[in-house]
């Protein structure tokens, strides 16, 4: 025997090594028909590793008091070698870690991996995606910029709003009371710590899905279809088939990354916002402060529910719900069918819907709030809210109503009839132009009739999966 | 293994150490969870400021910052004084009945003296601060517009006694601070001497 073969003997009689290898690459099955939007799990765990080590390096000069932060990220600009592209390499990669875990995300919308049997794996990735923006948020203070400080004032704000505990939630938050340089250091030491834990979810992620196995566009299970070796007849091995894959995706991600860095790091003031090349100011607010344009859909969501009965909480509960809703997908799923192929035409309708819809709370969340802007994303909350809660009634496939259903229903026609309501009647009406007002009533009234009532007359029909992966 | 073992007695052991050991955990979690209070410095850089209002003339602004926040003193005009009582209708809370403000706040002008106005110049809605726009009825804020304060993020308004109108994001009138004379050109902000 070769001294290479005696050495992993010796390793693989203390250590699992061969073991997890051929576990988790060389001998695990992947589906053979992964497509174009597979490469992007792979591309967040590298954006992840981008982020660590671009960090770890950025916080060996950057200076975490309120009296040097802001000149320390001059510092790192100007003055420390190579300091601008470690920089920027981290900006960017914040942006383009969730470009990517969206991408990621709509896959598995789209393909049904978060249906059963891979819930868990869901789950961690919807932790994830939780962990990712309490570590943005933290991050976006660090340069301690006039965006940085008020964005982080009325984000921490927001805690306030709730009822009893909300002022000394705030006040505990920040350690002070008003965000300053214990804020600052403490939020330094966590944007440290998450990233770290990150990983540790990501690595629960893979080893939930290679408990299961991997989803495909198909959305069949492959390991229902084995040969006579145990091995299923639609797989083929992760290494070397799917590594190789995934570095032409890394390739062709690091050309557009690398471009941004290089020609258009500050992407016209949504990767880096305008205000915060000057220093944090807390006597004066920016004429215009809207958060990073990642955050953007919830604040929309946040901005377009009204205050009522003297408190601001009811804005902040659709925001946390509109977050919540995406742990709760596996069980609002009813369909039959996994992947987009098979579904429903409702399904299908509805999907592109809440794609676009997300897309313009977008928009409209990065844009100052006017009175005709507030009314379309009130419109498209509840739109957002239908995708989610009305899933139960439009993908459900039998004829038979469950209580729970009728409960979605019901609360969803509720909700829908009181802002129209509130857009015509409340006080004299909401305020905004005639043309907005009857275009977003017949959007709202539209949405309700095709979301709530069709499904409620004729069910939901999945096409036949079949029971192969067609290629 | 669990030949001759009394259960019962191992199920009670376990029991109470899982509880006296669940105890030191909270207990050890106590100075972690504490620690992110404000500290005895930031409690005290929350001490009462003074400041001079000698030199401001009627209709100015002048800022001072107490636990790092912006204080707003404003010495209104009688015209000024004379334009609140009018826009009660448009308020939402004109007459400072939410328990948010001291006693000395629930009059029309939202003062211990009339003409002098002491507030934290921080929206309730969001903790934005809001631009001081005493012009009359400027282009962008409507010919209605007295005189008052705009908040620039998410459009709250409030007139010349910090009173939010009705219909803005803002659910209430903006926050007056502690505070007392302890001369006439002289203002304590952060003590009221316990008054409140």
């Amino acid at each position: 025997m070769s001294t290479m073969q005696n050495l992993v003997n010796w390793i693989d009689d203390r250590f699992p090594m061969t073991k997890v290898w051929n576990e988790h690459l060389a001998q695990y099955y992947a589906p053979k028909n992964f497509n174009f939007w597979y490469f992007f799990g792979s591309l967040a765990l590298l954006v992840l590793v981008n982020q660590i080590l671009t960090g770890v390096w950025l916080a060996m000069m950057y200076k975490p008091s309120a009296a040097d932060a802001f000149a320390s990220v001059e510092y790192i600009m100007r003055d420390v070698e190579w300091g601008w592209l470690i920089r920027y390499m981290h900006s960017t990669g914040a942006s383009a870690f969730f470009i990517v875990i969206y991408l990621h995300m709509f896959r598995g919308i789209l393909y049904g991996s978060h249906k059963k049997p891979r819930e868990m794996v869901w789950l961690f990735g919807t932790v994830i995606y939780v962990v990712m923006m309490a570590t943005a948020f933290m991050g976006y203070l660090l340069p301690w910029g006039q965006m940085s400080f008020w964005g982080a004032q009325v984000i921490v704000n927001l805690f306030q709003a709730i009822p009893v505990i909300g002022e000394d939630l705030s006040v505990w938050i920040r350690g002070d009371y008003v965000i300053s340089d214990a804020t600052l250091n403490r939020f330094f030491a966590l944007h440290f710590l998450l990233p770290f834990i990150l990983a540790a979810l990501v690595f629960l992620h893979i080893v939930a899905l290679h408990k299961v196995g991997s989803n495909n566009p198909d959305g069949v299970e492959i390991k229902k279809n084995k040969d006579e070796n145990g091995i299923p007849k639609d797989g083929i091995p992760f290494h070397p088939y799917y590594t190789v894959k995934d570095i032409v995706g890394v390739v062709v991600f690091l050309m557009f990354f690398a471009g941004i860095i290089f020609f258009w790091p500050e992407a016209n003031g949504y990767f880096l916002e305008k205000p915060n090349f000057e220093p944090a100011n807390p006597l004066k607010t920016p004429d215009h402060i809207a958060p990073v344009w990642y955050f953007t859909p919830f604040y929309a969501i946040l901005r377009a529910v009204p205050s009522f009965a003297g408190t601001q909480v009811w804005g902040v509960i659709a925001m946390g719900v509109s977050i919540v809703a995406f742990f709760l997908l596996p069980w609002l799923d009813k369909s039959n069918a996994k992947s987009i192929r098979y579904k429903g035409p409702l399904f299908k309708y509805a999907l592109w819907v809440f794609a676009i819809t997300f897309a313009v709370l977008g928009y409209l969340g990065v844009v100052p709030a006017t009175e005709n802007g507030t009314m379309i994303a009130q419109m498209l909350t509840l739109i957002y809210f239908g995708f989610f809660f009305l899933m139960p009634t439009y993908t459900r496939e039998t004829s038979d109503k469950t209580t729970m259903t009728k409960i979605y229903f019901l609360a969803m026609a509720v909700s829908t009839l009181a802002t129209l309501y509130y857009w015509w009647l409340f006080e004299g009406g909401a305020a905004g132009s005639m043309g907005v007002k009857l275009f977003v009533t017949a959007i709202a009234a539209g949405h309700f009739i095709i979301f709530g009532i069709k499904p409620w007359a004729k069910p939901e029909q999945s096409k036949p999966v079949p029971e192969r992966v067609t290629g | 293994m669990s030949e001759g073992a009394d259960m019962k007695k191992r199920r009670f052991l376990t029991a109470t150490t899982s509880v006296i050991g669940a105890v030191g955990v909270v207990g050890v979690a106590v100075p972690f969870i504490a620690s992110w209070q404000p500290s005895t410095r930031a409690k005290a850089a929350g001490a009462p400021v003074e400041a001079d209002i000698s030199k401001l003339g009627p209709g100015e602004l002048l800022r001072v910052k107490w636990r790092g926040k912006p204080v707003w003193i404003l010495r209104r005009t009688e015209k000024n004084l004379e334009d609140l009582t009018t826009l009660d209708p448009k308020l939402a809370d004109p007459a400072s009945d939410m328990p948010q403000q001291p006693d000395y706040a629930k009059n029309p002008h939202r003062s211990r003296k009339p003409e002098i106005l002491v507030a934290v110049g921080i929206c309730t809605h969001l903790g934005c601060s809001p631009t001081f726009r005493p012009d009359v009825a400027p282009a962008d804020l409507g010919p209605e517009w007295l005189g008052g304060f705009y908040c620039p993020c998410h459009g709250s308004r409030f007139d010349l006694a910090g009173r939010v109108y009705s219909g803005v994001p803002a659910p209430t009138n903006l926050v007056i601070p502690p505070y007392q004379f302890l001369d006439d050109n002289t203002v304590l902000i952060g003590d009221d001497g316990g008054a409140a």
